[in-house]
């Protein structure tokens, strides 16, 4: 266990002597990357290529009575116009989702929100499409729609789903986890209880890229080609061949570079379908991008939880249990990206990093009139929600009992020697030691003197608050007896080459949306077989050039590819070492591996290095006897666990009493992911996740008007956080490996996403205690914030 | 990638020939300057115009910051990062480079301008609630070489709604400068950093000896239009400035607009923040023509 703060960006003067193996270096993608050399979807160029637009429904809710396409038809350039007719008679109008639900490719008998897919056109240019869509002809019949969450399911809401056989309501499923009656028994001896009600708003992952795709379907091999924005190339094939019936073999699905992706590209959406039957009706290559606000209103939103937590606790504040009912909105088709077995994700980490004697969460799912989705947007599965509720409900108990929030946590955390630690919903806690890591924080923050400075401030009437979070994450899903989606297993390959000259090929079922898989994977190769990264060749994003595995999401990529790229460089140094004793004449038990080259035991000028031996591999003269020639291995990874990282996080506030305006003055980030490959990588994944945990708690949502009209169609509208609201991130680390994954790392995408927001809503809360406040919700825009200074905080939703 | 309907494009080589060019083409025509404001609004096509007439080669004909004696006058093609760094300026009306430093963001400041930011009337606008609050008079050319000029008043008629006619151009801003010590201030709330005004304000202060000869408010996003607040001239005129009197300018402020609900905030805040930004301004503009 070791303990610092991160380094200053001085220390990068250093970085051409780069690591062989783990260690900070620049990233090998930014040179591409950062001279506008990279190679996205909508870079893709190909011969005679059409451009498709689509059609969306400006309602939330209406019956399609009829479509005239004829003036599109007639427009110049224009290809081919389909509507959901059309598809009806390919069998293709509908698609599985995710979670076993189905959704329109295109609507067929009624708009379910604002913003689906109605008809498209493909034409000659990308102009052409979008003026055709002004003239087809829509005639609906508008109907009520659902948009109160809390009303779908009274007895007279209008039924969303007539599509589904004998769907008398708007409900999707009830979910429940952990022990009612046990909870209640805790619950009906505690000292305290304290209940708040806690809305996690609808937000969207607004990635930088939005979705597309470049379909090529060639009629005579019968093979279809398809580049799009995809966080999980494999998966997406697979699906393609059970929708689309084309043999699986027959689908090339390339993911190029990808401008951001924070779940928004797990799902397939209908646009990607559409571009594939484009280019099967018009024999051509056809390319779909959507704009901005059509990113916004119809791809894959996040949280969106409605929620009650209950906390039970002793008068000394030892904490008991915690109790949760959440209402869940998924929007007008249930696509949640999660583990079949999973409904609500990993939600049932809701009892975070402290040691209780119980615990119990019933969630019911509902359909509205709007956009489907509920995905993990860099939330590890739902552990986002997770966190912010449990992290908020402790800072509620922390006002009640009147105690340090930080002395309330460190009281509860669960002991190191506890671990592995199963928690009262079933999840096992792999490694965690977690009171060094707040401590750590605490002393980065300089705590003490913070609240001294927050007392004199509030004798002055100045608004000053500290926010305090500890979280505990789970990612890297996950062990295949437990979690598939779709029935495929949540396994990763991973396949390596040396070649001759001791340079390698790294192939890998995960893809970067940009967390530097190609400098991360390539260390991993470096630190087990001693070539150095710039000599190792990342290739990832091309289901024909890549073993399958299930994709990049849930802070899944080290946690599982990179256990599986660390094996497969394990099994080619055991190979290595076969060659190695021929070519020294010892036996391989008198070698050692010293990081590059296999030595005499006690004659270390008797070495071969692993490039020596790669040629030996390849080259003339025998090989050992039963040692095939070539020096290569192919692995598929099934994780035993899930890995727990951790952090505990502190920000500091200055709320304007005379505006309400929030100011983020500091914010500490002490982040345990076990051992740290690249520190470099995971600061930048850090500081990305705090500044979207900024948005989230002052400025971001998404929300509906009364008739279902989005009100973030835009980014005038929907907020993101700019450089001028965050402030310089303090970062530092602690290192608990994890004890089932062979280098002992840990996910670390998602921790800020996670840990960050309950943080910042601590502080605000914190800053307003003069004004008798236990809680407000998120987004905390100054108009919010003055309501709750005057007591009239009021839900977003 | 979002998509304007098709349109017509022409560069304009003067002002007049503009002039000619909107006369020629009617309502279908539209005058770009900056862009900002026009081509967001075409390409969510929420606007669909046939004829653009593009006016960006006039910024050396309506592109400058001059100053005399008796008063201020801007051309109307002067851009945000213009106003942001002219030292002049800043010297006499520091209201506008405060106003500056929170309008939009840099690429938007290098392209946008002070008339096409008055034309589009924008009830969030912030020139518009500078203009308002200096007392400004804008100058309206028409075929023929024919000028008029109005008070900021009958500029605006309502929301996205102004005193130009189809055949017109906004040609240039006079500010009168009342031969007095003047300070002048600007303050905005926003979400975030480049939004626009959840409420903001300027004020104007001209001293006479110790006391208030002259005060003006002007308030952008609580009404159609930015407003000019006359009731709180009126009440401060004549006095001597001290916190009392920043008060109730606040308070007049707060109940003289006409805010509404949105996902900016709810009235009741907009309100107190004309109230809050009232006072805060009007201190700040006194400071500054004390020193
Ligand atoms: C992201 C973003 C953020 C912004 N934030 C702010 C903000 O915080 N505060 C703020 O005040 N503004 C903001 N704006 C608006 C910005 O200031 C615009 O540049 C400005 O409002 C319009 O100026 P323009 O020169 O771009 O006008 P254009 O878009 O070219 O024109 C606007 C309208 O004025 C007409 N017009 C232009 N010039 C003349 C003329 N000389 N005579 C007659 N009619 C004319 C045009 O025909 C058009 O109808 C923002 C804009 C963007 C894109």
């Amino acid at each position: 266990m070791s303990t610092t703060q991160d380094a200053k960006l001085t220390e990068f003067d250093d970085n051409d002597q780069k690591p062989i193996g783990f260690g900070r270096m620049l990233r090998k993608e930014d040179a591409r990357l950062l001279r506008g050399r990279g190679r996205f979807v909508d870079d893709v160029q190909l011969p005679g290529m059409l451009h498709l637009a689509i059609l969306r429904s400006p309602f939330a809710h209406a019956t399609i009575v009829s479509i005239d396409t004829s003036a599109a038809e007639a427009s110049p350039g224009v290809k081919a116009v389909v509507t959901g007719e059309t598809l009806k008679g390919l069998g293709l109008a509908w698609m599985p989702t995710l979670s076993n639900d189905v959704q329109a490719v295109l609507a067929t008998d009624k708009v379910r929100f604002q913003g689906q897919e109605v008809a498209f056109v493909v034409a000659e240019d990308r102009y052409q499409a979008r003026d055709a869509l002004e003239l087809i002809d829509v005639e609906y019949d508008v109907l009520d729609p659902v948009i109160d969450v809390r009303k779908a399911l009274e007895p007279d809401a209008p039924i969303i789903r007539t599509d589904l056989e004998g769907k008398t309501n708007n409900h999707v499923f009830d979910w429940e986890t952990g022990d009612e009656a046990e909870t209640d028994r805790v619950f009906a001896s505690a000292d305290v209880i304290v209940t708040e009600d806690i809305v996690y708003p609808r937000v969207h992952p607004a990635p930088m890229e939005t979705c597309g795709s470049v379909a090529d379907f060639d009629p005579v091999e019968g093979k279809l080609k398809l580049w799009s924005t995809t966080q999980a190339p494999h998966a997406h094939r697979t699906l393609y061949a059970i929708v689309a019936g084309i043999p699986e073999h027959k689908i090339q699905v390339i993911a190029p570079d990808i401008g951001g992706g924070f779940g928004n590209k797990v799902p397939i959406y209908p646009g990607y379908v559409h571009s594939i039957v484009g280019s099967i009706v018009t024999g051509k290559p056809v390319k779909w991008m959507e704009d901005r606000s059509e990113n916004l209103i119809s791809t894959g939103f996040a949280r969106d939880y409605i929620m009650r937590a209950e906390i039970a606790a002793t008068n000394e504040g030892k904490i008991l249990a915690i109790r949760t009912n959440v209402l869940a909105d998924h929007g007008a088709f249930n696509g949640t990206a999660a583990p079949v077995k999973y409904p609500a994700g990993f939600f049932g980490v809701f009892t975070g990093s402290y040691d209780l004697q119980a615990a119990h969460c019933k969630m019911t799912a509902v359909y509205t009139n709007k956009a489907p989705g509920g995905v993990a947007y860099a939330c590890s599965f739902r552990i986002t929600e997770a966190v912010y509720l449990v992290e908020r409900i402790v800072d509620v108990l922390a006002y009640e009992l009147q105690m340090d929030p930080a002395e309330l946590r460190l009281k509860n955390f669960i002991q190191p020697e506890q671990f592995p630690y199963t928690t009262k919903t079933g999840w096992v806690y792999d490694s965690g030691n977690y009171e060094p890591t707040m401590r750590l924080a605490m002393e980065m923050a300089g705590y003490d003197e913070l609240r001294k400075e927050q007392a004199e401030k509030r004798a002055r009437g100045e608004l000053m608050g500290i926010g305090i979070s500890f979280f505990t994450e789970a990612v890297g899903a996950g062990p295949r007896k437990n979690m598939d989606i779709l029935g495929l297993g949540m396994a990763d390959g991973c396949e390596l080459r040396v070649h001759p000259t001791g340079k390698a090929v790294v192939r890998l079922s995960v893809k970067t949306q940009g967390q530097g898989h190609e400098t991360t994977f390539a260390q991993i190769i470096a630190e087990e077989l001693g070539i150095p990264p710039a000599d190792i060749d990342v290739v990832h994003g091309d289901t024909d050039n890549t073993p399958f595995g299930l994709g990049t999401y849930g802070s899944r990529s080290t946690p599982v590819s990179g256990a599986a790229a660390a094996l497969v460089a394990r099994k080619v140094r055991d190979k290595a070492k076969l060659i190695a004793s021929a070519m020294l004449e010892v036996s391989v038990a008198d070698l050692d591996w010293v990081k590059g080259s296999f030595q005499v035991k006690g004659d270390p000028g008797m070495s071969v290095t692993i490039q020596d031996i790669a040629f030996r591999a390849h080259g003339a003269g025998d090989l050992p006897d039963g040692v095939e020639g070539g020096l290569e291995a192919q692995i598929c990874y099934n994780p035993s666990n899930l890995t727990y990282p951790h952090g505990a996080y502190i920000c500091v506030v200055d709320v304007d009493p005379g505006t309400a305006e929030v100011k983020v003055r500091r914010f500490i980030a002490v982040d345990d992911c076990g051992t740290r490959i690249n520190p470099m990588i995971i600061e930048g994944q850090v500081h990305g996740g705090l500044t979207d945990g900024v948005g989230m708690a002052l400025m971001e949502m998404i929300s509906f008007d009364e008739d279902g009209n989005c009100l973030g169609a835009s980014l005038m509208d929907y907020l993101l956080p700019t450089a001028l609201e965050v402030p310089d991130w303090e970062t530092g680390f602690t290192v608990t490996p994890s004890p089932h994954h062979p280098i002992g790392a840990k996910g670390v995408g998602e921790s800020a996403t996670v840990g960050s927001p309950p943080a910042i809503v601590n502080a605000v809360v914190d800053a307003l205690k003069p004004f008798g406040v236990r809680h407000a919700d998120m987004p905390l825009t100054p108009s919010r914030v003055w309501d709750a200074m005057r007591g009239q905080a009021t839900p977003p939703i | 990638m979002q998509v304007p309907a098709p349109f017509e494009y022409e560069r304009a080589t003067s002002v007049d020939q503009a002039i000619g060019l909107l006369e020629r083409l009617g309502g279908s025509a539209r005058l770009v300057a900056g862009g900002h404001s026009l081509l967001p609004m075409m390409k969510l096509r929420l606007a669909n115009f046939e004829y653009l007439i593009d006016i960006n080669d006039l910024h050396t004909e309506l592109g400058y910051i001059r100053l005399s004696d008796d008063e201020v006058r801007i051309g109307a093609m002067t851009r945000h990062r213009e106003l942001l760094e002219s030292d002049v300026l800043a010297d006499v009306f520091p209201i506008f480079a405060d106003a500056e430093k929170v309008i939009a963001d840099p690429v938007v400041r290098n392209r946008g301008t002070l008339g096409g930011s008055l034309c589009q009337a924008d009830p969030s606008e912030d020139l518009s609630a500078v203009c308002t609050t200096l007392d400004a008079s804008c100058v309206i050319r028409g075929p023929g070489g024919s000028e008029r000029l109005v008070t900021m008043e009958q500029f605006y008629v309502g929301p996205y709604e102004t005193a130009v006619a189809d055949n017109e151009i906004l040609t240039e801003i006079r500010i009168p400068r009342k031969n007095l010590p003047v300070g002048s201030a600007y303050a905005k709330v926003e979400r975030r950093a480049g939004d626009w005004a959840v409420v903001s304000a300027g004020a104007a202060v001209w001293l006479d000896g110790g006391r208030i000869r002259d005060a003006r408010v002007g308030l952008a996003a609580v009404g159609p239009n930015t407003t000019g607040l006359p009731e709180i001239s009126a009440a401060l005129r004549g006095h001597e400035p001290d916190e009392s009197l920043y008060e109730l300018a606040g308070a007049i402020a707060a109940r003289s607009c006409d805010p509404v609900t949105d996902s900016r905030g709810s009235a009741g805040y907009k309100r107190h923040l004309a109230d809050e930004l009232t006072r805060r301004t009007l201190r700040k503009a006194v400071e500054r023509a004390r020193s």
